[in-house]
């Protein structure tokens, strides 16, 4: 493509994204959810994806979010927005922390044990939550309502959530292009390798959580107003179904991808809608079938499967030296 | 000369197998030095000890005067010692532009270069390279596509874009085919010559070590058998009888 051409295509997807809420005010909420998902999984293919560090924790910084923004929004006093701004950086920032402190300790594990390792960090989240009564304990805290007209609250989180969405993609477009998604890209292939060759992983894999963290944990002081109730363990530290999730969309999609996961996480929250509104009672069935047809048929994911058999569409050179230079970054 | 790495009776142990025992050679700046020995001498191991990835037992290792049994493989490495894999490691997920932007020297690299991209001048040392090693025609293929033989090829060239002190080569030229070994030899002595990069290589091809080392170690049982230029090497009878089994 052109770069007229993706001028034009990134013109009319964002002309579409925000007239959407306009045009389709029915299912405004949903549609502010799949800008959620996308956030899930674009963060969760960080690590996951492009480092190869399968993370189950990153659900951990989605809670910390949730409960520091409303924590600020309850005691600070000031106005709705800005009490939640303000609890919005909080949470990025008490994320980001997190990430670094517990970075230090559990990035040292490799492979599945990192893995279970960090499952265990959602789970310790949500029982320190629930048994904690400053932030509500097992009855949950519920953030000040906002305080606009009728209406104006789903427009304002729909646009919330897709500046966010649409800041995280572009921040990660451009680590992925540079030297910090070469460097990740290295420790999934070979971290011995990576560190024998002088690199300093443990500053890059630290870093690359903190950004993950820094993004889901500001998703998640999001997605505590929007839900309206922050439950210890069904929304804030919420592994069995956001934590998995994230994990389900960006493998669908084609993990270590950029565009994959947001194609994962559009075709997983379609699907699961559909499942919610036409199979209700055996939504769960459905969707664990889903995954096994996920994992049996796309092992790479519907990019990584394409990328198999038409690794031209990609700029990747299939014949020596038939590749392309420019704009081989993004890919 | 003056000496770039000084092994001093280096031992080390795994459980009750002693793989190293009272090492002790020196490396001179600039040289092309072989190591040899038969299978499980303790050839791999030594070089394992020297750039920090198992702790030794006893002993010291400087480079460059510094002592660096202590330091870890990265930080080692960011001295400017490097080594190659026995069994080549390339990032087989990345093509081999990547492979080698990758591998560019991280000495002085602080916090937001890690938000960096490449210069020009990097992609272009990275293209001269893969031209150095023949392999320009492929720089866009998947690492993991190349073929044995062009992986340690890759895996050299990406040594040499780190621009290193001092490489160790484990076994350079096993797994490649015959007419590619002169072409590598050659390369070999001219990143030497040219790029003045010291050069401390494991073989078994006594061919080649002959031809590429000025000085040769030979190592037996874990212990340093002999050594000499490869004229007194060859001609040693110990070393005849530690690699026709006499011992």
């Amino acid at each position: 493509m052109s770069r007229g051409e993706i001028l034009i295509l990134w013109t009319l997807g964002l002309a579409a994204s925000a007239l959407a809420p306009f045009l389709f005010p029915a299912v405004i909420t949903q549609l502010t959810f799949l800008w959620l998902m996308i956030l899930f999984a674009l963060t969760w293919d960080i690590m996951g994806g492009q480092m190869g560090y399968n993370s189950f924790g990153n659900i951990f910084f989605f809670g910390i979010g949730a409960y520091a923004c409303a924590v600020i929004q309850r005691d600070s006093g000031l106005g709705w927005h800005l009490a939640f701004f303000i609890g919005m950086g909080a949470a990025a920032l008490l994320g980001v922390a997190a990430a670094a402190v517990l970075g230090s300790g559990i990035l040292g594990l490799r492979g599945q044990y990192f893995a279970i390792g960090s499952l265990g960090l959602g789970i310790a989240g949500g029982e320190v939550a629930a048994g904690w009564d400053y932030i509500g304990a097992g009855s949950g805290l519920s953030p000040p309502l906002y305080p606009g007209a009728l209406g104006r609250r789903e427009i304002f989180f729909y646009f919330l959530f897709l500046a966010l969405a649409l800041i995280c993609f572009l921040a990660l477009r451009r680590l992925y292009g540079g030297r910090f998604g070469l460097a990740i890209n290295a420790i999934r292939d070979d971290e011995d390798k990576a560190e024998a060759m002088g690199l300093r992983t443990t500053r890059y894999k630290t870093v690359a959580w903190c950004i993950s963290a820094f993004f889901v944990a500001m998703a998640g002081a999001g997605a505590g107003n929007l839900i309206g109730f922050i439950d210890p363990r069904d929304v804030a530290f919420a592994g069995v179904t956001f934590g998995v999730w994230m994990v389900l969309m960006a493998i669908l999609g084609g993990k270590g991808t950029l565009w994959g996961p947001i194609l994962g996480a559009v075709i997983f929250h379609i699907t699961q809608e559909l499942f919610w509104t036409y199979l209700l009672g055996w939504q769960r069935v459905a969707l664990g079938f889903l995954i096994v047809v996920i994992v049996v048929f796309f092992p790479t994911g519907i990019l990584g499967w394409l990328r198999e058999r038409h690794p031209h569409l990609f700029g990747e050179a299939v014949d020596a030296g038939a590749g392309t230079d420019g704009e081989r970054g993004a890919s | 000369m003056t000496a770039l790495l000084e092994v001093r009776s280096v031992s080390k142990a795994f459980g009750g197998v002693v793989a190293n025992r009272d090492i002790s050679l020196t490396v001179p700046d600039g040289a092309i030095i072989g190591l040899i020995g038969p299978n499980g001498s303790g050839k791999t191991t030594l070089f394992s000890s020297i750039v920090g990835h198992h702790p030794i037992d006893h002993g010291s290792i400087r480079f460059r005067g510094r002592e660096i049994s202590r330091l870890r493989v990265a930080e080692i490495a960011r001295l400017g010692l490097l080594r190659t894999f026995q069994q080549t490691r390339v990032y087989g997920q990345m093509d081999c532009m990547r492979n080698m932007l990758i591998s560019t020297p991280h000495r002085d690299e602080g916090v937001f270069d890690m938000l960096s991209r490449h210069s020009p001048a990097q992609v272009e040392e990275a293209e001269r390279l893969l031209a150095f090693t023949g392999l320009f025609e492929k720089r866009f293929l998947m690492a993991g596509d190349l073929s044995f033989g062009q992986q340690k090829l890759l895996e050299f060239a990406m040594a040499l874009m780190n621009r290193p002190r001092l490489l160790l080569l484990d076994e350079p030229t096993a797994g490649i085919n015959p007419t590619l070994i002169n072409g590598l030899i050659d390369r070999l002595k001219r990143a030497n010559e040219e790029i003045g990069i010291t050069l401390f290589v494991i073989e078994h091809n006594m061919r080649v070590i002959m031809d590429l080392a000025e000085h040769i170690y030979c190592l037996a049982h874990g212990e340093l058998l002999a050594d000499g230029t490869p004229d007194q090497v060859r001609g040693d009878q110990r070393v005849i009888d530690a690699y026709l089994g006499a011992h």
